[in-house]
């Protein structure tokens, strides 16, 4: 089967998907105006995959995903779309969630891993008082059980549990810490994690336990994952398809080694060609020139125009959409045709 | 106490590209304070142009302080947020003596920002930092080191906190100021992609584990050839942004994936705890010299490397 020319048809017909995003947009209330922080976004994530939304800071990536798990701050707003959830045959509607079926949504459906800043814990707190706490939160009464999940769950992630559980957080280091968050995550068992730079400020040999144990978890328990970050490497260690963010919306979208090797949308070639990589011989690398937009006073049409060496007249007047490029590889330029990544 | 830099020794020659990696705690960053005077050493010497900078006179010491600046790794925390750029860039020249009157500063704060890419000056001259990206204030940070025309600078991990499209364009300028003011680098950081791309050429990586050198050597040596254990680790560890690449890579598998704590270091190379090549009674009695390393630089591994 060919995948629809249109992009939102081609999302539309991922009936089954997890999670399903049809035309989200996210604004924040700021002094001086109107931010456009995620504009007409639409996504699905099947289950079992692994999606990286990429993208620099302003491109809407982590309020995107903050709206996916309804955690955004009071001057946001979600202004239009919906989230479709499901799970096992049964649906939900995860923007008109309230109370208690939104709780159960945000840790039993949907798990978020935050950067494991300090911050993402009580201080105050030992590492068992949180997850009992959180555990309790979500209508558990059996101590002993979830001591014995969470136990389980620490030894999953290659952590001393014994030890672990009783420290409090500054007694971890960053990748401990990232450890103990992706093991709490997993606590009741959810379809999908979203993971917020999960390897953002931690140090390489840190970087790599974390992405080594994340694959081996994805094997072992089959979740699905929508990880978030700036940095390609881990798109390109972690995911089966990116999603590339500018100015708010997706660019492009495609399977990794199509947007590594045919990336069609020139920030996302720019993105490929600004970062070094260890092995191999030396790179030539180019930056892409100017700076990010500002997210209130948006350019007209391409909101990349500014930046882009292919823009045009017709760029600085119309915003392109996604257009099918290849089975499953999508692209919003309107001369992808001349965007080649061999010249 | 922490010791966090232990008997370090190195040496840099007008005009080098010297590229100090290593993860957190490794010491770079100290190492980074005490060459560009901003900490004493505990024990040691800095020795700038042959001279000991604890025992420069006064004329001595400002020359010195002149001619070593830092650039800081944070844009948003190393400029003054109440000051526009012209007077972060006017107030050096003046308080030197660089320039005769404000007119005169003010044309020449115009020519820095046009050297680190801020063009036109005019707009930027009268921008507060939380009207600049993280790059431009980065930029402005470079601006900012260049008054005093230094001859050395301390980059320390310049450019992570910039965004990756505009990384390159950053390391481009500081190796364009390389060209045109001959200005020696010392460049701190945790990424072994950016150093291997910034001092591809000329340079020379040295790379620290827990407050000790284990490694330095010109830079294609040592990417290509890595010699100590450690550094073979943290080359095959790097995440790679091409999807091949990750595939293929080999990886060495620690011992122990966690770091020692400073306050309690490994006997013997610090490093012996989680290397796959520790040899008891060895690697655990006493701290490995470095010795000249096949193709260049020197190693601290009695394993891999014995001494000719």
């Amino acid at each position: 089967m060919t995948t629809p020319a249109n992009y939102q048809d081609y999302v539309a017909t991922h009936e089954q998907a997890a999670l399903r995003l049809k035309d989200i947009s996210i604004n924040y209330k700021a002094k001086r105006g109107i931010v456009h922080a995620v504009r007409n976004i639409s996504l699905h994530l099947n289950a079992g995959e692994s999606l990286a939304l990429i993208g620099e800071s302003g491109s809407g990536k982590s309020t995107l995903a903050l709206g996916i798990v309804r955690l955004l701050v009071k001057s946001a707003e979600i202004s239009s779309g919906k989230v479709i959830y499901q799970r096992d045959g049964k649906t939900m509607e995860v923007l008109s969630l309230q109370g208690d079926a939104l709780r159960r949504f945000r840790w039993a459906e949907t798990a978020m891993v935050f950067q494991a800043a300090l911050n993402a814990f009580n201080p105050v707190l030992r590492i068992w008082q949180q997850i009992w706490d959180t555990a309790k939160a979500h209508g558990w009464r059996d101590k002993k059980a979830v001591r014995k999940k969470a136990m389980e769950l620490l030894d999953l992630v290659q952590l001393d549990a014994e030890r672990v559980i009783d420290l409090y957080p500054h007694e971890l280091s960053g990748g401990m810490r990232q450890r103990v968050l992706i093991a709490l995550a997993l606590m009741l068992d959810p379809q999908v994690i979203i993971l917020d730079e999960p390897t953002t400020a931690l140090d390489i040999l840190t970087q790599r336990t974390i992405i080594n144990l994340l694959r081996d978890l994805k094997a072992a328990r089959n979740f699905t994952m929508l990880f978030i970050s700036h940095n390609l490497a881990i798109a390109a260690e972690l995911a089966n398809r990116i999603a590339t963010m500018y100015a708010g919306t997706i660019v492009e979208i495609g399977p990794t080694d199509e947007i590594f090797y045919h990336p069609r949308h020139p920030y996302t070639l720019g993105l490929i060609r600004a970062v070094p990589t260890v092995t191999g011989g030396f790179e030539k690398l180019e930056s892409i020139p100017g700076s990010p937009p500002d997210l209130i006073d948006l350019p007209t049409g391409c909101k990349f125009h500014p930046r882009c060496a292919f823009a045009t007249e017709r760029c600085r007047l119309e915003e392109p959409v996604l257009e099918k490029i290849d089975e499953d590889h999508y692209a919003a330029c309107w001369h992808w045709r001349s965007v080649n990544p061999k010249l | 106490m922490i010791t966090a830099v232990d008997s370090v020794s190195i040496s840099i020659m007008p005009g080098d590209i010297v590229c100090l990696v290593g993860e957190s705690g490794c010491g770079k960053s100290t190492m980074g304070y005490m060459i560009a005077g901003l900490l004493p050493a505990s024990d040691g010497q800095v020795l700038f142009k042959g001279k000991d900078i604890s025992q420069m006179n006064k004329e001595e010491y400002r020359h010195y302080r002149h001619n070593v600046q830092i650039v800081h790794q944070d844009p948003y925390a190393s400029l003054n947020p109440t000051q526009l750029v012209e007077q972060m860039l006017m107030t050096p020249l003046l308080h030197h003596r660089r320039v005769k009157n404000r007119a005169e500063a003010r044309a020449k704060a115009a020519e820095l920002l046009h050297i680190v890419g801020l063009t036109p000056p005019a707009d930027f001259l009268v921008k507060y930092p939380h009207q600049l990206s993280g790059g431009q204030r980065q930029r402005v940070s470079v601006a900012r080191a260049l008054t005093l025309e230094p001859s050395f600078i301390v980059a320390d991990e310049a450019v992570s906190m910039v965004d990756v499209s505009l990384r390159v364009s950053i390391l481009s300028m500081l190796t364009h100021l390389r060209e045109i003011f001959h200005v020696t680098f010392l460049f701190i950081t945790h990424d072994l992609a950016l150093a291997k791309y910034f001092a591809w050429e000329e340079g020379r990586i040295i790379v620290m584990y827990l407050g000790r050198v284990v490694e330095e050597g010109p830079t294609q040596r040592v990417i290509q050839n890595p010699r100590h254990p450690y550094t073979q680790a943290l080359l095959y560890a790097v995440p790679e942004a091409d999807p091949e690449i990750a595939r293929t890579k080999k990886h060495i598998e620690l011992r122990e994936a966690d770091i020692p704590s400073l306050l309690n270091l490994p006997s013997g190379c610090s490093f012996h705890p989680r290397c796959p090549f520790f040899q008891p009674g060895v690697c655990d009695v006493s701290v490995p010299e470095l010795v000249p390393a096949e193709g260049g630089g020197r190693v601290a591994c009695p394993v891999l490397n014995k001494a000719p």
